[in-house]
């Protein structure tokens, strides 16, 4: 499988060529060839070997290397009128296991970052309840706690690429999710606390933001699987991902999660608020609009090699690696095509196979160095296989904007350039 | 069985398995209680307690007309949503689109496709005006409605008064345009055994490619804007 090639070298640097090093390279001796500095690499000892580094401390809180500058965040600046209600971007292609770094969630603000002080921010529980309650952060945390891994998507992942392939990486094709661990309190806790009354059927969920994003949640989620969560990946929430606390609503559209959670009330009936109606109702061809389509159907990616993370090493072994998840569950199986869809291998799933989390996935294969039409596609535990987008549109039109979950195709030309396309 | 009796079995029951008893007391009605945190009290739900469902309740005591609201939208609104609602760039279009909906180009606006009129007043309390939420009092902010609705000639004449009980017995023209979630019956066929792996579909071609549309950001390069969205 991993036969070696007598030409990868001059593969290579043919390839380093194409991707933007100076042409100078390829008169240059192997070592040089892959880049770098040749003082730095055998037989000679590099720099860093010679000298002390910065001693502890120094970096009282750690960040990436230098040299990983660009695995950042990034937004789409046309796709909205202002910063402060807008989205950035997850870097998928630079990231590997399914937990994303805190600081590379993807953001949606509505009214920008709150920086909520936390001796200040209060959660008030009240409507059709026994007894209304208003916690402080502090009594937050001194009840029982639980540990989850989830997903968060926002429904508007790949609402860009119904009419087509429109935007070229799959950051900003699937970068609207990211997985971390949550910390927090079972929402059913804290509900029992305050004791909901028999006609209580509906939560309004609301955030402290300057937007105060409200929604309706069914009380059957709420006593579920929800949880008030104050830590990700076991320090608090990040201002951007709603710090001080916020609601974590499993498999089900990210716009529910609300941040800056500050109030959750018990009615008897939904809200309509403007983003259960105006916003995340997916309008179909007939003029009407699907409403309360909460939960995020199996979806899956690969994210390396895709537009922004190219094959640089020319033909031979090659590992495609990628994500799939599901809001109804766990990951069953993910297939992976190198012809468009037309002919379908098992992928490899590798590390924890969790409920409504991300799943990795991995094929490892020998690239001839002839150009493919990528494609994967996940069954989850119900049975529900990804359509492709011409499946998808058959049905929905192009208009919905929300909840695209088609089969991608990235098109890996024979020089390892990605390109985001269309197949038919 | 006595009450008492009751309790004393249920803290046996606790205790034979190993279940921590602490402050937690078996509440009738829902599991254990914590007794952490405190009852807030009615004036601080007051304060707070800002939402409104489509039969009215929760509007507050007040009133306005699109009379007055006019100025008020020209004030804190119309730099981004345009006069007549029309939207400036890509900041949203609160008006127009009527029929719009099964064309190529839907316009959603609060006339086209809003489906109920307490939504408007929800929305522009909790988050209008854009950058200074909550500045308006209740009256500029039934004013404020009232002219959006006027502006999609929901209501029509500008000196109707919208307070708690003329906002909810307004009928939005597309409240019929909804339905829900039904994607478990319409898209059943999703649901598959066993995909398929071998020759399922006839060879495909390429048909688009993002590269001709070319709008993806570049890091250190400008780029134009399709308006898609």
């Amino acid at each position: 499988m991993s036969k070696m090639d007598s030409s990868r070298q001059s593969r290579r640097s043919f390839l380093a060529a194409g991707a933007g090093v100076a042409a100078s390279v390829l008169a240059k001796p192997a070592a040089a060839a892959a880049g770098g500095n040749p003082a730095n690499q055998p037989p000679n000892v590099p720099e860093w070997t010679k000298s002390l580094g910065e001693g502890v401390a120094v970096r009282p809180y750690g960040k990436p290397s230098k040299f990983e500058k660009d695995v950042i965040r990034r937004d789409v600046e046309w796709l909205t009128a202002s910063r402060e209600s807008s989205v950035s971007f997850t870097p998928l292609h630079e990231l590997e296991g399914i937990i994303t770094p805190n600081g590379l969630c993807f953001e949606r603000h509505h009214g920008g970052i709150a920086e909520v002080d936390p001796a200040d921010h209060r959660l008030m529980i009240h409507g059709l309840v026994e007894r209304p309650l208003i916690l402080t952060l502090e009594e937050l945390k001194r009840y029982p706690r639980v540990n989850r891994i989830h997903f968060m998507e926002c429904a508007a992942n790949s609402g860009m690429e119904w009419r087509g392939a429109q935007l070229n990486g799959c950051q900003f094709t699937h970068g609207m999710i990211h997985c971390v661990q949550y910390t927090g309190v079972s929402l059913r806790t804290l509900l029992e606390e305050a004791g909901v009354k028999t006609n209580g059927k509906w939560l309004l969920v609301e955030g402290a933001d300057a937007a105060a994003m409200d929604r309706s949640l069914p009380i059957e989620k709420a006593l579920d699987d929800c949880i008030i969560a104050y830590k990700m990946n076991g320090e608090a929430l990040y201002p951007e991902q709603g710090y001080p606390m916020r609601l974590v609503v499993p498999g089900w559209q990210g716009n529910l999660w609300v941040k800056w959670l500050r109030r959750i009330k018990v009615g008897d009936q939904p809200w309509h608020t403007r983003e259960e109606t105006s916003k995340y109702t997916d309008l179909m061809p007939n003029g009407k609009a699907r409403r309360f389509t909460w939960s995020m159907d199996a979806k899956s990616v690969i994210t390396s090699p895709s537009p922004q993370a190219p094959i640089r090493h020319g033909k031979g072994f090659t590992v495609v690696s990628g994500l799939a998840w599901s809001g109804n569950g766990k990951v069953k199986r993910v297939d992976v095509s190198l012809d468009g869809g037309r002919n379908w291998w098992p992928a490899r799933l590798d590390g924890p196979v969790l409920d409504k989390a991300l799943t990795r996935f991995y094929y490892e294969f020998d690239w001839n160095g002839e150009p493919l039409l990528l494609q994967s596609r996940v069954q989850d535990e119900t049975g529900y296989v990804q359509p492709s987008k011409a499946e998808l549109r058959k049905i929905r039109g192009v208009n919905s904007i929300y909840h695209n979950n088609g089969i991608q195709t990235w098109h890996v030309q024979a020089n390892g350039e990605v390109e985001n396309v269309e197949v038919a | 069985m006595s009450k008492s009796l009751k309790f004393a079995v249920a803290t046996l029951l606790a205790c034979a398995l190993g279940a921590p008893v602490l402050a937690q007391q078996k509440d009738a009605k829902a599991g254990p209680r914590y007794h952490i945190g405190r009852a807030p009290t009615a004036e601080e739900i007051r304060g707070w307690d800002i939402d409104v469902r489509p039969d009215g309740q929760g509007l507050p005591e007040g009133k306005g007309t699109a009379a007055q609201g006019e100025k008020l939208f020209m004030d804190n609104c119309a730099t981004c949503h345009g006069e007549f609602g029309e939207g400036n760039g890509r900041w949203p279009v609160l008006a127009g689109g009527k029929g719009s909906l099964t064309s190529d180009n839907p316009v959603k606006t609060v006339g086209s496709y809003w489906p109920y009129a307490s939504t408007v007043f929800d929305y522009v309390r909790h988050a209008m005006p854009y950058g200074n939420t909550g500045s308006l009092s209740v009256d500029e902010y039934y004013a404020l409605v009232a002219y959006v609705l006027y502006l999609n000639d929901v209501v029509t004449d500008q000196n109707f008064e919208l307070n708690k009980e003329t906002l909810a017995t307004i009928k939005m023209p597309n409240e019929q345009g909804f339905v829900m979630d039904d994607r478990a019956t319409s898209e059943k066929s999703f649901w598959q055994k066993d995909p398929c792996m071998k020759d399922c579909i006839a060879p495909v071609k390429i048909t688009g490619r993002a590269a001709a549309i070319d709008v993806t950001p570049e890091d250190g390069k400008e780029k134009k804007s399709r308006g898609v969205e």
